[in-house]
């Protein structure tokens, strides 16, 4: 394949167009009632290009993209599953697609029956009384659940609980909506197994406490197995428990959160309800709670009215508005054709299959690199590099060299736990063939580096982009089309 | 193996102090910033800010973690190595060498409950 790396504004030639627009027929501009301080004096900067400049530019980008329909993706914590192709015929319906949030709510029943339905199928999976989906992504999900915390606490008069623990294995998003949040972080410990200690924690509760958040199975992959005394001694404290959905997928349809003890959560439908993930998204959060905390949630929200038809509407109890209008609507379209494309037989079988296929890698694997916690994993698990720790190969290297075999790298350096974590997480949707055939590249990159480590070490070898100056690009990061023609000049002038 | 120099004093979140007078000099350890890789940014306090022990006073940036610096002792940030803002890298290159603030501390005693080299070097085998 050709190396290619142009910007659309280096082909720009001046006059050279693709298009051109029809006639005004409307005997009047748009913009002539626009005060003059306001109109652009000079004409924009757009790159001019012919149709076939453009059908190429990106059609040449597009080669350059790694996703889940090029190749396996096991980046853990992820849940990079395949994203069905019907969800997107679903999610381009005109009749969905050329609606506007601010129509009549008569001429959008259809669109708020689908947020109440699919509203109503989360809670049900989660064991939870009633889901918000306006939230945007994950993370802004889990800062919507830390104000409903929040929002319960001032509404007792309890002002006082201001402190969220947080174990010391989470995933970097929780600490930090708490603090946005506006609470303080306190840190639980791990046991040696990754889950929480219980007799750690036990000192931490007191009446400052206004929850804890948690993942189960936790960011090992290991399900936290004194779940049910955790949540009994959090509530007896008069703290509530927070559940951050990133680890739902090998729960689905099998153990609900709601049921742990768990009062609220957050969903990433970009992970678990195969919506597109990272470049692809947009995401979407919807966050779920008890019914005592119901009254809390963001408005507006989508109601069902006695004759069955569906209204927008707001609670003066609510927390207030998180998003624009009612959420990514989109996102929701897609998880919801997910949902009822499974049905509630086959839901059930996404959390063992993810989990089969994760301990299936795990257990292949443990001969060559080192894994720091025995046990069944659920749907994704831990290593801490290659076992043989001599060869000078690091988990960054062997990362490095899996994309000369065509796979996308696991997560790195997550969990803060290990020196040289690798976090894998298959999921349910990988054949046994895929399987098995990451399982012998990973076995021969083991071997490769016992043998010939300055190989592994200069990897990746065979990719467009060769290794990159990671800390170059952290120290003088150039990001922007400007930046780089100064930066350039200066090489130029060298 | 990592380097552990013998006349200094640890914490067990791998900051080295060096007690000169009332001037306590404190950086991260060799194994800290082995473990951190290549640092890319060190956020250190102002001169004149109060640290205290236990509590962050700054981070460390690598290309794999963001880590918080917590201060070993208690007292006045009167110098900082202005020469890591520039030059973060020289923590991986000698991390004893080049520390990262110098207090004048309020309680030495603070010093003496800190680790020696040969219970710290436990704590790194660990």
């Amino acid at each position: 394949m050709k190396y290619y790396d142009n910007l659309i504004f280096e082909l720009s030639r001046p006059g050279r167009k693709g298009y051109e627009l029809p006639a005004n027929d409307f005997g009047k501009d748009a913009f002539d009632n626009l005060p003059a301080d306001l109109m652009r004096q000079e004409a924009a900067e757009l790159p001019e290009v012919s149709e076939l400049d453009v059908v190429r530019h990106y059609t040449n980008l597009s080669m350059k993209n790694f996703g889940v329909d090029t190749g396996f993706y096991p980046l853990g914590s992820c849940t990079m599953k395949y994203n069905p192709k019907i969800n997107e015929e679903v999610a381009v319906i005109p009749e969905f697609t050329a609606i506007h949030p601010l129509q009549d709510e008569k001429s959008v029943q259809g669109a708020l029956e689908l947020y109440y339905n699919l509203q109503k199928a989360l809670a049900n999976i989660a064991g939870l009384y009633e889901f918000t989906l306006n939230p945007y992504a994950g993370a802004h999900g889990e800062l919507t659940g830390l104000m409903i915390m929040r929002s319960y606490h001032i509404a007792n008069g309890d002002t006082k609980r201001t402190k969220v623990i947080v174990p010391n294995s989470a995933h970097g998003t929780n600490p930090a909506s708490a603090m946005v949040a506006g609470l303080e972080v306190v840190e639980v410990k791990s046991k040696p197994n990754g889950s929480i200690d219980v007799e750690d924690l036990k000192p931490l509760l007191d009446d400052t406490v206004a929850g804890i958040m948690m993942t189960n199975p936790n960011t090992l992959g290991m399900f936290e197995t004194e779940i049910m005394e955790i949540a009994k001694l959090v509530h007896e404290a008069g703290g509530l428990l927070y559940y951050d959905g990133a680890n739902l997928n090998p729960l689905l349809g099998k153990v609900r959160p709601g049921d742990m003890g768990f009062d609220i959560m957050h969903i990433n439908l970009h992970k678990t309800f195969s919506t597109p993930h990272g470049g692809g998204g947009p995401g979407s959060g919807p966050v779920g709670v008890t019914e005592r905390l119901a009254k809390f949630l963001p408005n507006p929200k989508v109601k069902k009215n006695e004759d069955g038809t569906f209204s927008i509407i707001t609670s003066g109890d609510s927390l207030g508005s998180i998003s624009t209008f009612l959420g990514n609507f989109g996102v929701m379209m897609k998880a919801y054709a997910y949902i009822l494309t499974l049905g509630k037989e086959n839901i059930r079988n996404v959390g063992p299959l993810a989990t089969l296929n994760a301990n299936y890698i795990k257990e292949s694997l443990k001969d060559d690199y080192l894994l720091p916690i025995e046990g069944v994993c659920k749907h994704e698990f831990v290593f801490d590099g290659l076992k043989d720790k001599s060869t000078h190969v690091t988990t960054l290297n062997v990362a490095k060299r899996l994309l000369d075999y065509g796979f996308h790298a696991p997560t790195i350096y997550f969990p803060l736990l290990f020196h040289e974590s690798m976090m894998i997480e298959p999921t349910e949707t990988e054949s046994l063939e895929t399987l098995d055939e990451f399982i012998d590249v990973m076995h021969k990159v083991a071997k490769e580096a016992r043998e010939t480590p300055e190989k592994v070490i200069e990897a990746p070898l065979t990719t467009l982009v060769r290794k990159l100056d990671e800390t170059g690009a952290a120290k003088n990061p150039v990001l922007t089309y400007r930046h780089l023609l100064k930066e350039n000049e200066k090489e130029a002038a060298k | 193996m990592s380097k552990i120099l013998e006349d200094l004093r640890y914490a067990d979140s791998h900051e080295w102090v060096k007690l000169e007078g009332d001037i306590a000099t404190v950086g991260i350890t060799d194994y800290a910033q082995h473990a951190l890789g290549s640092i890319v940014y060190v956020d250190m306090p102002e001169v004149g800010d109060e640290v205290t022990a236990g509590e962050e006073f700054g981070a460390v940036e690598s290309v794999k973690a963001a880590s918080d610096l917590i201060s070993p002792i208690s007292g006045e940030v009167v110098e900082i190595n202005e020469a890591l803002e520039d030059s973060p890298e020289l923590v991986n290159e000698d991390a004893f060498e080049n520390w990262i603030m110098k207090v004048k501390v309020s309680d030495p005693a603070e010093v003496d409950a800190l680790l020696d080299a040969a219970a710290y070097a436990k704590i790194c085998e660990e």
